[in-house]
């Protein structure tokens, strides 16, 4: 077993221990933080397979980001002096025969499958060059439209999210 | 064969985590851990993506892809939280099986 097999089973472990937490856990506070741990995991996976651009990608973003901003979800809708912080399931066994019924599915598609494995590892020492130069040949127009696409989800959630000033007044009149 | 760690390994943690993020959002009451089914199911997608670049010659391709959507999942989840605050706001409440009616 060498080093490379011995820190796949360890960030697989990771990743998929930590992403069961995140979905089993009564409590929504350890969901958050497992999550933190299934973040940290595939990041591992991604460094593995030679994406290390992508894997610090994922650590900025997703750890630095969204699970940020899923923390302060977590900590502004629920009553934190209360013990309402447990949160409970629905449709419990249909869900479970469907769970089991897709990873049964996927892995079984993926065991049985003959992939036709090409050689050739991308070069870890190039691969931000290399995807900075893909940037801004083959993928410009996606890379234009992701970067409007972010300009808008921002200011649209600054105005989804802030108190209405206007609309409080008439409210308080009607009452 | 399955000893030795290939592309299959890496395909089936991304299946394990997918169908646990379907669980989780097919489940859950609470829409703050919806949405952090979603990225489960976002990352499962991510890392399929970059295996199959990794092992599929030694282009970069997929590792686009998966930036792309490592874009969108950052813009999903600010307009998502957005949604969520609001909808706090109005119904004090954030379990989705409570929330049918599109106002008060």
């Amino acid at each position: 077993m060498s080093l490379f097999d011995i820190a796949f089973y360890f960030f697989a472990l990771i990743t998929v221990a930590s992403a069961a937490l995140v979905v089993f856990s009564r409590n929504i506070i350890y969901s958050a933080f497992a999550l933190l741990f299934t973040f940290f995991g595939v990041a591992g996976l991604y460094a593995l397979l030679g994406a290390d651009f992508v894997a610090v990608a994922q650590l900025l973003i997703y750890v630095g980001g969204i699970l940020v901003l899923l923390l302060f979800g977590v900590m502004l809708t629920t009553k934190l002096v209360s013990v309402d912080m447990k949160t409970g399931t629905l449709q419990a066994l249909p869900a479970t025969l469907l769970f089991a019924a897709v990873a049964g599915a996927l892995s079984g598609v993926y065991i049985i499958t003959d992939w036709n494995v090409l050689a050739g590892a991308p070069d870890a020492a190039t691969t931000a060059v290399t995807i900075g130069d893909m940037f801004l040949t083959t993928w410009l127009l996606p890379f234009e439209i992701a970067s409007v696409v972010l300009l808008v989800a921002l200011v649209g959630a600054a105005m989804i999210a802030r108190r209405d000033a206007r609309s409080k007044p008439t409210q308080q009149a009607a009452l | 064969m399955m000893l030795e760690v290939g592309l299959t390994h890496f395909l089936l943690v991304s299946a394990l985590l997918f169908s646990l993020g379907l669980y989780c959002v097919m489940t859950r009451r609470n829409a703050i851990i919806v949405l952090m089914g979603i990225e489960l199911i976002l990352n499962s997608a991510n890392l399929n993506f970059i295996a199959f670049s990794r092992f599929g010659g030694a282009k970069l391709d997929g590792q686009m892809a998966a930036i792309f959507v490592i874009i969108l999942a950052a813009a999903e989840a600010a307009i998502a939280l957005a949604i969520v605050l609001n909808i706090y706001a109005r119904f004090a409440t954030v379990n989705v099986d409570e929330i049918n009616q599109l106002k008060e």
